[in-house]
């Protein structure tokens, strides 16, 4: 694609990556399977070496790491958001919010370069998966007529306004969180990486036009991408804390 | 203008439509987010000013409302996306 004289790369070849392993069958395996596999491979390798040593009061290296992620998760993201009860959702939570973070760091590592998130099916996956647990969860504690009476008809809203707000609140609560949350997570790595495609080609094309040029584009690189690494984890708690506030507003209805 | 847009062949003007559609799409369904955000980041600063001892959760609940916000620019990002020629 030509964009102002430049040879902009087209945006399908910035997404899809052709097949490494298993070419043709449904269990091909490309770059991006490869990434989702790595964060499976870190997430469990933090955890399992940090819960091996049990007993060190001082905690070093990946149990530090494995701590703090543990702590983040309890205070900022169960504590603020569901309570004391939801303390049993933390391995869930952890392991989601170290996945997602795994998979989208990728975006800045040299060599590598794509956000996994970027492509719509494991993003879509986990957002289905957020709810059913949610719902399930809903109905175990509020059972099926009671959560369905609290999501539908929230109380304290005046009988007639009922016409409005339950179509309303039926399609926002089954029908568009799980897609706000996928989208959500996959648009932001979408525009971070043709961000930084974006300035990596114009430093390119001025470098090979006038050597001085480039400085300008490559400045905005750097800076760009520290801001996708804030960007990657802010996606991962975003992610994190949307799902404890769901399962937190089944768990207790709204008043 | 005239001759110039009757000499294009039909198929070339529609691959333009769509990028201007696709263009001003997605810029006018960022000004709507763009205020939201400001909003929300601008009053979270402020009640962090007057009690800076409810900073953590007055940032959590900033995020929670940027996240919604956001949502609807994004949704504009996702059109723009498929609209593009």
């Amino acid at each position: 694609m030509n964009v102002l004289a430049l040879n902009f790369p087209e945006v399908s070849h910035l997404f899809v990556w052709p097949d490494i392993l298993f070419s043709g069958t449904d269990y091909a395996i490309n770059k991006t399977v490869l990434i989702y596999l790595a964060a499976v491979v870190i997430t469990a390798a933090i955890f399992l070496t940090a819960g091996r040593r049990t007993g060190s009061l001082v905690p070093a290296g990946v149990q530090h790491v494995a701590e703090a992620g543990v702590t983040f998760i309890e205070e900022s993201v169960v504590m603020e958001t569901i309570g004391e009860e939801g303390k049993k959702f933390m391995p869930f939570l952890t392991t989601m919010f170290f996945f997602i973070l795994f998979s989208n760091i990728f975006e800045v590592v040299p060599g590598i370069q794509f956000p996994a998130n970027g492509r719509m099916a494991v993003p879509i996956t986990l957002a289905l998966l957020v709810w059913v647990i949610y719902n399930v969860v809903g109905v175990r504690a509020q059972g099926l007529f009671g959560y369905l009476k609290n999501s539908l008809f929230p109380p304290g809203v005046p009988v007639a306004l009922y016409l409005i707000v339950t179509p309303i609140e039926l399609v926002s609560t089954f029908v568009v969180r799980p897609f706000s949350l996928a989208i959500r997570l996959w648009a932001n790595m979408v525009a971070g990486h043709l961000l930084l495609v974006t300035f990596a080609v114009l430093t390119h094309e001025l470098w090979n036009a006038t050597y001085v040029g480039a400085a300008a584009p490559f400045a905005m690189l750097v800076l760009m991408t520290g801001f996708e690494i804030l960007v990657s984890v802010l996606q991962a708690f975003i992610f994190t804390i949307l799902t404890a506030v769901y399962i937190g507003g089944s768990l207790h209805p709204a008043h | 203008m005239l001759n110039v847009l009757a000499q294009t062949a039909a198929g070339e003007m529609l691959e333009g439509l769509k990028a201007i559609g696709a263009g001003l799409g997605y810029g006018l369904a960022a000004i709507g987010p763009g205020v939201g955000i400001g909003t929300v980041v601008g009053n979270a600063i402020s009640a962090m000013a007057r009690q800076p001892e409810s900073a953590g959760m007055v940032r959590t609940t900033m995020f929670l409302g940027i996240a919604f916000t956001e949502a609807l620019a994004l949704i504009g990002f996702v059109v723009f996306i498929l609209l593009m020629p």
